[in-house]
């Protein structure tokens, strides 16, 4: 029940290519987390190698500390759900469910009662006799579920399995699996490339590039605090500002960004702090961070606003300030316009202003940070 | 038929005339000139006396269950006992069909498997290859050519003994050994591909989900691929028994001395007798059991005649 998950620096390599490299964490007993990062960064693959399919070419895989090395997927305590669910369609739903017992001999009466009572869990009950293909696409996904525990696991691990599900369905199929998962007390290992997944449902996200994990940490560590440019652009949306680090005191960095005057940006702890005056860097400011303000305020800066999104609750504006995009170095020179994007509440009566306003824009020191610069995430 | 009407302008439209009337007359031709007539011109023939030709078409020339009781009751001088040869010959060629059938299936299974599973792009293609060059060698030549690798002094012979596996040449010819190597072989390419298409379109995932539940890979064979697979099993075991029960070459080559197969008998009335309608009730015979017997191990096995279209 409570059987750790440590991943001792794995690698698993594909001929030349490297689609995990050095994985380093310990997932808790008990604990729904997340692997979160763009689609073909090694996810799938981590996930295989957990459950058995994949052997890493580096490093260990122990759970509740017993090495898996050579121990096949159907002696392991996971199981998995695959990203389409892999349902058998000739056999029933009670079938499906029952299938981990019949593979272990169990005899038929025990199955079916066994089958009936995940499919009371998963809200299915008297369901059972259906054929796969007459169930719609959020009971498929709790049948698959339902097998899966048949398998009386310690560790469900989930590949992305609301991908196929339409938005609406995915939003309340989040709901559910968190409250099967408090239910059954399982650990859960869950693999998505929807960040908005990641951070709603998880204890703690691994975010994954390019088969590395840039960071672990809770949903707010994650969103509040990135430790590299990954990170901080892939998780929720972020404005990047390319710069040079001019000096640093009590926590604060004083930085040059190619705006008109330098801004000063929170690096009490994190990799912000290890920046030293004249490095360059990378800053992050949320659009939720970015408010209208005096000219004369602290970090205030000036923008024009050339595009309005209006989104009901909350409207979003692109606005346009001169210097070094995201993308270039500092060396690409100042002049170069950039576009910045600012989220405001619907009610924000002070910010009565639309497209073509020339307006002023800042953002308090703690609401940004600095990072060494990186890769960005690809829109 | 109205159906069938809308069918045709549903198909002109997507088509086009030309291709629909080129179709329309294909497909007639098929059905009814090379598939229907010949089988009932036999049909018809089967019901006949032999009769010389000048007294074809004459007072003499009426229907009879004759042919069809000669190969139950055999002559009427024989006194009315069962005609056991006859029968016991058309028994014994389906025994060996079906057991050509089920060693083919053993074959081809974990091929196809493999192949549908395992082997990937280069490889894949150069093992279906190698499946189908040597079916550029006509069916006699191959024949021929298994008769000598199994005759006594034949390359298997030779090689068994310098080996010290067996002293004195085995008679594989007379064992019959030399004949169902010779069928499974001229028939194994028409259980690798049904077999093939259908497991290949197994999705991996229920494989590896199945392994993931506890199951070994015995346990997903018997439970997943297997009934996955299933039509294309049945296709595949058809295709194989029919013609191998219906086969000539291969029997008439490499049979033994003392195995005839039912078609030599028909082929036989035909020629060496010069008795047609014989014959054909032979062959109608042999048709009809063989279409019997496949439906009842449809039927057992619970594959719906629709499912091997696929
Ligand atoms: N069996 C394999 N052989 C070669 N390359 C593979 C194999 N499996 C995955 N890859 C590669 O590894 C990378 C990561 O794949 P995957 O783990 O499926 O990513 P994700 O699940 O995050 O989308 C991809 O570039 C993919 O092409
Ligand atoms: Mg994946």
């Amino acid at each position: 029940m409570t059987k750790d998950i440590t991943l001792d620096y794995v690698s698993v390599q594909f001929g030349d290519y490297v689609a995990v490299d050095g994985a380093h964490l310990t997932i808790q007993g008990g604990e729904f987390f997340s692997f979160l990062g763009p689609s073909g960064c090694g996810k799938t693959t981590l996930l295989r190698c957990i459950s058995g399919f994949q052997e890493p070419t580096a490093g260990q895989i122990r759970i509740g500390g017993k090495d898996m090395r050579g121990i096949g997927p159907n002696k392991r305590p996971t199981a998995l759900i695959f990203q389409n669910l892999a349902l058998f369609p000739l056999m029933s739903v009670a079938d499906n469910i029952a299938f981990p017992l019949e593979v272990r001999g169990v005899d038929r009466k025990t199955r079916r009662r066994r089958a009936d009572e995940l499919l009371e869990l998963i809200a299915l009950s008297g369901q059972g006799d259906k054929r796969i293909s007459e169930l719609s696409g959020g009971q498929k996904q709790r049948v698959a579920i339902a097998r899966a525990l048949a398998v009386e696991p310690d560790i469900l691990l989930l590949d992305e399995p609301l991908s196929a599900l339409d938005l609406k369905l995915r939003q309340h199929m989040r709901r559910e699996l968190r409250a099967i998962q408090k239910q059954v007390g399982l650990t859960f290992i869950y693999i998505t490339h929807d960040q908005g997944e990641a951070l709603t449902m998880s204890d703690r996200v691994a975010v994954m590039s390019r088969g590395r994990i840039e960071q672990v940490g809770d949903a707010r560590a994650v969103y509040d605090q990135p430790r590299t440019a990954f990170v901080a652009s892939f998780v929720g949306e972020n404005n990047a500002l390319t710069g040079r680090v001019l000096g640093r005191e009590n926590g604060l960095s004083t930085l040059d960004l190619g705006l008109p005057a330098p801004v000063r940006v929170a690096t009490a702890s994190g990799p912000g702090a290890k920046l030293a005056p004249g490095a360059e860097c990378m800053a992050f400011v949320r659009p939720e961070a970015l408010r209208p303000c005096a000219p004369d305020a602290p970090n205030a800066f000036p923008a024009t606003v050339i595009r309005e999104e209006f989104e009901g609750a909350q409207r979003h504006l692109v606005l346009e300030t001169p210097g070094p995009g995201p993308a270039a170095g500092p060396a690409a020179g100042p002049a170069a316009p950039r576009e910045l994007r600012m989220t405001l509440v619907n009610d924000d009566r002070d910010a009565a202003f639309g497209p073509g306003a020339a307006i002023s824009v800042g953002f308090a020191p703690d609401m940004a940070c600095a990072l060494p610069p990186g890769e960005l995430a690809s829109a | 038929m109205s159906g069938l009407r809308a069918f045709f302008a549903g198909f002109v439209d997507r088509n086009g005339l030309p291709v629909a009337i080129y179709l329309g007359l294909a497909v007639t031709i098929w059905v009814f000139l090379l598939v229907a007539l010949p089988q009932l011109a036999m049909l018809d023939f089967s019901f006949r006396h032999n009769l010389p030709p000048s007294k074809m078409g004459g007072p003499e020339d009426v229907y009879t269950l004759e042919q069809y009781r000669y190969f139950f009751l055999g002559s009427e001088i024989g006194g009315g006992d069962w005609n056991a040869l006859d029968i016991g010959v058309l028994f014994k060629t389906l025994l060996a069909a079906v057991a050509v059938t089920l060693i083919d299936l053993a074959i081809c299974y974990p091929v196809a498997y493999l192949l549908a599973h395992s082997a990937r792009g280069a490889a894949g293609r150069l093992m279906v290859l190698a499946l189908i060059v040597p079916f550029w060698v006509n069916e006699i030549l191959r024949a021929f050519a298994f008769r000598i690798l199994f005759g006594a002094t034949g390359v298997i012979n030779e090689a068994g003994m310098a080996m010290g596996l067996w002293s004195a040449p085995i008679d594989f010819v007379g064992e019959d050994v030399a004949l169902y190597a010779g069928l499974s072989y001229a028939y194994i390419l028409l259980m690798i591909f049904p077999l093939y298409n259908a497991i290949e379109s197994l999705d991996r995932n229920q494989i590896e989900a199945a392994r993931d539940m506890g199951a070994s890979r015995i346990q997903v064979h018997w439970k997943v691929v297997i009934p996955y697979a299933k039509p294309g099993i049945a296709s595949g075991s058809t295709m194989v028994f029919m013609l191998t029960a219906g086969a000539l070459a291969a029997p008439q080559i490499l049979g033994g001395p003392s195995n005839l197969w039912f078609t030599q008998i028909v082929y036989q009335w035909f020629n060496d007798g010069g008795n047609w309608p014989r014959g054909s009730a032979y062959a109608i015979v042999l048709l009809a059991v063989c279409i019997g017997f496949v439906m009842l191990m449809m039927r057992v096995f619970r594959v719906s005649i629709g499912a091997i279209g696929r």
